[in-house]
């Protein structure tokens, strides 16, 4: 069984520890989510493990079915299985959706290898159907002029194209009105179950995600590592305690 | 002429009197106007200096590169010795020539000759059509400090394509032209010349290759030309592809006009060449006319592309658009030196002009001279030029979902270039021109 563990994980930006000791294992299938305040180093969490070059790892380490990330370059590590849905995905003018899903589909195919570009785009639109996507958006460039919820729907798209084993999900609620949010939910939900379905990390500050993508466990987050676990039932407590009660505690544990 | 011999050859290099009365006795069947006007125009080859550190034309360029030692005339090549990598575009018709010779022509499409379409070689028209030769073929000057060669390839131009479109017929099938030079050394002197009468409609796609066989390194040099005309109401899109050996020096001289409500897209890819040379000159002559220059360039190596354009309003509510992107890689140099001239009567113009390069190395040098003279009052004339880098974010995006950094740069440069070829409406040859690109971040 496919899983990533984070060992003791410390990241830094620039000389400013952010991460400072996590640890958390996520198998294949299982869905966890961090939950925590603003600026506890929930996105810098996601966008390091990624290898985002702003980031540094300072201590401890990530792995992937036994493999360490660390010294992989972000491509390597998506080809290995890890897929990052942005809270901000880029906007890249002139590269149509087709074009860089098929370089991304390629890029996983040994050397040689053609792809088959007929299957590839059934697969394609079936994938945008089922997250409602209009099949015009093939053509259009990459997240350029998209609404907020067009964005996040691009990245499901992504991620089930893709099948990475593990999915970190990065504020995927942010700025996505009820509707919107429902289609990103129904659309992660339907990876959810079968052999392929990837272990997924949410990360949100907001419980109302959680309503749709029901997670197998809870992480709260604060200061840098994670305070608190549980199931789901920990997400509905946060949200009727808000985050000064994790807050309170954490001063208590460490007074 | 007076000069020491030594002075003289540094003048000429291998364009010598010797090669020059060669080439005349290659071309005495054609008409004695031309002739004449090829005899004067060595000798005006032969009298003007090579280019120097002080003009003002050569700014940033590699002028003393420019060495024209080392080339001869080429011998003929039959189209079969050629490895012709046919290309889709071929719908209305193809010349190919090989060496500044006619090797092989595919005869236009029936239903465009029966309309009195013409599509053949540059001396079947100066035979049979002198007229509209004499008064279209190399009319306009030269205006970037390059007579001495504008002149050299006037003296030397053996062969072409001449495509004429009367007026209101519509030969929008894009018909192909070849120019290949073939052989170590080869030098050539390619010519297009499109006449596009009232109305008329035509697309044309211009190719400049070295024969594989004499490998990616064949020292090389071209001096060629194109004349575009576009009459009254016409328009004409013309796409040149520009694949010559990497060792190969090369010129081009492209001349538009544009006359009332005409309209005119021309878009120069520049791939190949050791250092090359492009110049173009619009010239809106009558109100309506538009002109939409266009450039796309990967310049890679230490290679040096140098392009000098001139946009010309000469009547009022004329328009013109210019848009030349460049990505550089390695220690690769691009120069860019425009200018929009308004002229005091031509009222209402709408003039725009911009360079914008795409920096893929630390090394690679973009230069930028972007100029405007507005003698009008009442005109809109922008422009700018820009230089940057790969942006950091999308780059890690597509790198974060597997595509790796080499894939992910040309993506981006695609993306970058998106902008021009998107102005291409032809599926055919967009992909044509996808496909130079590609093979050029392959090798």
């Amino acid at each position: 069984m496919s899983q990533l563990e984070i060992k003791d994980l410390h990241i830094s930006i620039g000389d400013k520890p952010i991460v400072k000791g996590l640890n958390l294992t996520i198998k294949r299938g299982e869905v966890h989510a961090i939950m925590g305040p603003n600026g506890t180093g929930k996105s810098t969490l996601a966008k390091a493990i990624a290898g985002h070059p702003d980031y540094t790892i300072t201590g401890g380490d990530v792995l992937l079915d036994g493999q360490s990330v660390l010294a992989m370059e972000p491509d390597e590590r998506a080809r290995s299985g890890l897929f990052l849905a942005f809270q901000y995905p880029s906007e890249i003018p002139g590269v149509s959706i087709a074009n860089f899903l098929r370089a991304a589909v390629q890029a996983r195919m040994a050397e040689g290898e053609e792809l088959d570009a007929s299957g590839y785009y059934k697969r394609l639109y079936a994938k945008m159907d089922l997250l409602k996507i209009d099949r015009k958006f093939t053509s259009r460039a990459v997240n350029d002029g998209f609404s907020g919820g067009e964005k996040k729907r691009c990245e499901i798209l992504q991620m089930a194209m893709l099948e990475p084993k593990i999915a970190l999900m990065d504020e995927t609620d942010s700025g996505l009105d009820i509707d919107a949010l429902r289609i990103v939910a129904e659309g992660v939900n339907a990876q959810r179950n079968g052999p392929s379905a990837p272990g997924i990390l949410l990360i949100t500050h907001y419980q109302r995600l959680l309503d749709y993508i029901v997670p197998d466990f809870v992480h709260v987050m604060y200061d840098g590592r994670i305070v608190k676990s549980g199931d789901k039932t920990l997400a509905l407590e946060l949200e009727a305690k808000g985050y000064d009660w994790v807050k309170q505690e954490f001063a208590a544990a460490t007074a | 002429m007076s000069s020491p011999v030594s002075t003289l050859s540094k003048l000429t290099g291998s364009f010598t009197a010797e090669a020059f009365a060669a080439h005349l006795a290659r071309v005495a069947h054609l008409p004695s106007w031309w002739l004449d006007r090829q005899r004067a125009a060595y000798a005006r080859f032969v009298e003007l200096p090579m280019p120097k550190r002080t003009d003002e034309g050569w700014r940033f360029s590699n002028y003393t590169a420019l060495t024209l030692d080392g080339f001869q005339l080429p011998p003929a090549v039959k189209a079969e010795q050629i490895a012709h990598r046919e290309i889709g575009v071929t719908g209305a018709g193809t010349l190919l020539l090989a060496n500044n010779r006619l090797a092989q022509h595919v005869p236009l499409a029936p239903a465009l000759a029966q309309q009195g379409v013409i599509f053949a070689s540059l001396q079947h028209a100066l035979l049979y059509h002198g007229d509209l030769v004499r008064s279209h073929l190399l009319a306009q000057p030269s205006k970037f400090g390059s007579d001495k060669f504008a002149a050299l390839h006037e003296a030397f131009l053996e062969d072409g394509a001449f495509i004429y479109v009367p007026k209101g017929v519509d030969a929008e099938l894009p018909l192909g032209v070849f120019h290949y030079a073939c052989g170590d050394g080869a030098a050539v002197f390619p010519h297009t010349l499109v006449i596009a009468e009232e109305n008329a409609k035509v697309t044309v796609a211009d190719f400049f290759r070295s024969d594989s066989a004499s490998g990616a390194q064949a020292a090389q040099f071209a001096c060629g030309g194109n004349d575009l005309y576009a009459g009254h109401g016409a328009q004409v899109t013309y796409v040149a592809m520009q694949d010559w050996s990497r060792d190969t020096l090369s010129f081009q001289f492209n001349a538009i006009v544009a006359r009332r409500d005409a309209k005119v897209l021309s878009l120069n890819l520049h791939a190949g060449a050791r250092q090359a040379r492009h110049e173009s000159f619009s010239q809106l002559a009558a109100p309506g006319a538009h002109s939409e220059m266009l450039a796309l360039t990967i310049a890679h190596g230490t290679q040096e592309f140098d392009q000098r354009t001139l946009q010309i309003h000469q009547a009022p509510n004329t328009s013109s658009n210019l848009l030349y992107k460049n990505a550089l890689l390695d220690a690769a140099k691009t120069i860019f030196s425009g200018l929009i001239v308004v002229d005091p009567d031509a009222q209402k113009t709408d003039a725009y002009q911009s360079n914008r390069n795409l920096m893929l190395s630390d090394e690679a040098e973009a230069n930028s001279l972007p100029g405007l003279e507005i003698q009008a009052n009442d005109v809109r004339c922008t422009h700018g030029a820009t230089s940057a880098r790969i942006d950091a974010e999308q780059e890690f995006y597509l790198e974060s979902r597997g595509i790796r950094p080499a894939q992910a740069q040309e993506l981006l440069v695609f993306g970058f270039f998106e902008e021009v070829l998107g102005k291409i409406e032809n599926a055919q040859l967009h992909d044509t021109l996808a496909n130079i690109i590609r093979e050029k971040f392959k090798s």
